[in-house]
């Protein structure tokens, strides 16, 4: 399921040149005014990856994030191994680059005064695909804000499941799904924000179930890839074919947002939480 | 603890034997198996072990799915609500029938029937044969990954007794769409993978002639799905396979199914939703000391 393997991120041509080139309109934009600009083409609006701390850093309040196991990484408990090497090394290279120790971050704090229990994904690592401590600290996550009765956010970018895991992997996305059911039982709001990417196994789990399903603007949201598709029907897909402007055109999505507003979006429908 | 060193000639010896026995075939000698062209279906054990089939059709929204079926049937004078993946054995079946790929109106047909089954206290069988959900324009567009993850949610906390059988190819998330349940069975010679060998051998061996190392690497087997605790029991699988002989794979697939049965009825409802949340909860290994 984790088709989506293109891991390239803008942050890494940054360090090489004063320019950043744009993926979509391939303009050229100085580095600073990209991340001025955090991460969104000033051109053609293309919203490019941003680190989970990144992440938390525009959307919560300063010094109210507390961050919630981060002692949960990844195991190579199958001994995976392919033509590149093994599974094991994989994971410790991209703990080495990244400095975060599983494709999501969880925590909690304020986000403009409104309390609430987060998980954000890392496309950095392994693509943000879906493993076993990934799942643990989404449902972790969920179960805390169970717990403490606070609403849940998760902000997904991630390719899908990770096939290293095999079926331990697809299996987080029951696993997951059975804690939002938990929240969905005892009304606890949960938020999902789905980013460029959300795909396969991720999409087809707690990805597509929230309350709210919130997105960015021209992020790549689908089950199946788009080279399987046109396999499968023999003929060339439309542009906007899973776009979140496509999905919600198709009623998936309630809102596309602009990275800058997100989290004045988030704080507005979060002050409606009344419990 | 002291008794390990009496035991281990005894249990090496035990071990080998197991070994000559199960792990004669490679993994993807067993994904051939799965695949095997008269490996028996859905169709054929509703033959053999289920009478009285009242199927219902529709998921209210938009069509009939008929790559997944379902409805009231009764195993042995035991009534339950039957849902599973409807692969053909003819080009033409199958062509009919989808190969068993179901789109988001076949996954919601399914919830709608489950959610029957709980308003009629029924338990639930699901049988899972399928090599993936349906991959088209059609199915994105009617949100595909939402009818799923609807079902994992749903599914996680419906109140009658879910017991799900792998009888043959359980592909990704086209098969966890209707896997979640109190009791995984899994017949010897199935499968059940997060991709398919060729899919994965294509990604991460850049060419699907690596299916059999990836089909080894994926530990797709009910013997290693067992061992890593995806799966609760294997049904043994007579002969050169299912195919071999109906009747008698038949015969396990209810006995097993049976069994659960009896096993989960003395569940109360609260007791039935906390242990499957606790099961799945379990699911995964990872490390907690970085
Ligand atoms: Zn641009």
């Amino acid at each position: 399921m984790a088709w989506y393997t293109d891991t390239t991120t803008e942050r890494k041509k940054a360090k090489k040149s004063l320019w950043v080139k744009c993926k979509k309109c391939h303009s050229h934009i100085y580095e600073n005014e990209w991340i001025n600009n955090l991460n969104v083409c000033p051109n053609c609006n293309y919203h490019g990856s941003i680190t989970s701390w990144e992440r938390i850093n525009l959307i919560f309040d300063k010094d109210t994030f507390v961050e919630l196991f981060s002692n949960i990484s990844p195991i190579d408990s199958l001994k995976f191994n392919d033509l590149k090497g093994s599974y094991k090394d994989k994971y410790e290279n991209n703990i080495k680059k990244t400095g975060i120790s599983e494709a999501v971050t969880t925590g909690h704090g304020k986000i403009n005064g409104n309390q609430a229990v987060i998980a954000v994904m890392d496309f950095r690592f392994l693509g943000g695909s879906l493993g076993s401590g990934t799942g643990e600290k989404i449902l972790q996550a969920a179960n805390y804000a169970y717990d403490k009765d606070l609403p849940y956010i998760v902000f997904s970018a991630s390719g899908g499941a990770r096939m290293q895991e095999g079926a331990l992997s697809l299996m987080q996305m029951a696993k997951t799904c059975a804690g939002v059911a938990r929240l969905n039982k005892k009304n606890i709001p949960y938020i999902s924000v789905l980013t460029n990417p959300t795909t396969g196994g991720v999409s087809a789990s707690y990805a597509m179930m929230g309350d709210l399903n919130i997105s960015e603007p021209g992020a790549l949201i689908a089950f199946a890839g788009r080279r399987v598709i046109e396999q499968t029907i023999g003929e060339k897909l439309p542009d906007d074919f899973q776009t979140s402007e496509y999905l919600l055109e198709h009623g998936f999505v309630d809102s596309i947002v602009n990275r800058k507003d997100m989290k004045n979006y988030l704080s507005n429908v979060l002050s409606y939480y009344n419990r | 603890m002291g008794l390990e060193v009496d035991n281990t000639a005894v249990m090496e010896l035990e071990e080998k034997k197991a070994e000559v026995i199960k792990e004669d075939l490679s993994p993807w000698e067993i994904v051939k198996k799965s695949r095997h062209p008269n490996r028996p279906i859905l169709q054929d054990y509703l033959e053999q072990i289920f009478s009285n089939f009242i199927e219902f059709h529709g998921d209210r929204y938009y069509s009939d799915d008929k790559a997944m079926i379902g409805g009231f049937a009764e195993i042995e004078g035991k009534k339950v609500m039957l849902i599973g993946h409807n692969k053909g054995k003819s080009t033409n079946e199958n062509i009919d029938r989808n190969f068993g790929m179901a789109k988001p109106e076949g996954y919601r047909k399914a919830l709608r029937l489950m959610k029957l089954a709980e308003r009629f206290n029924v338990p639930i069988v699901t049988i899972i044969d399928t090599p993936g959900a349906f991959p088209g324009l059609e199915a994105e567009e009617r949100g595909q990954a939402e009818a799923i993850a609807k079902n994992l949610t749903e599914m996680a906390s419906i109140e009658v007794p879910i017991i799900c059988v792998v009888i043959g190819e359980g592909g990704s998330g086209g098969a966890l769409g209707i896997g979640v349940g109190d009791k995984i069975l899994m017949l010897s010679n199935a499968i059940y993978s997060v991709i398919s060998p060729e899919g994965c051998a294509s990604i991460l061996w850049r060419d699907a002639k690596f299916a059999p190392d990836a089909a080894e690497a994926l530990n797709l087997t009910a013997n290693a799905l067992l061992k890593h605790g995806v799966i609760d029991e294997i049904i043994n699988e007579p002969g050169e396979g299912a195919h071999s002989n109906y009747e008698e794979i038949a015969d396990s697939v209810k006995k097993s199914i049976l069994n659960n049965i009896k096993d989960l009825k003395g569940l109360q409802t609260d007791e039935l939703i906390q242990k499957r949340f606790e099961k799945y909860s379990g699911i995964g290994k990872f490390s907690t000391n970085s």
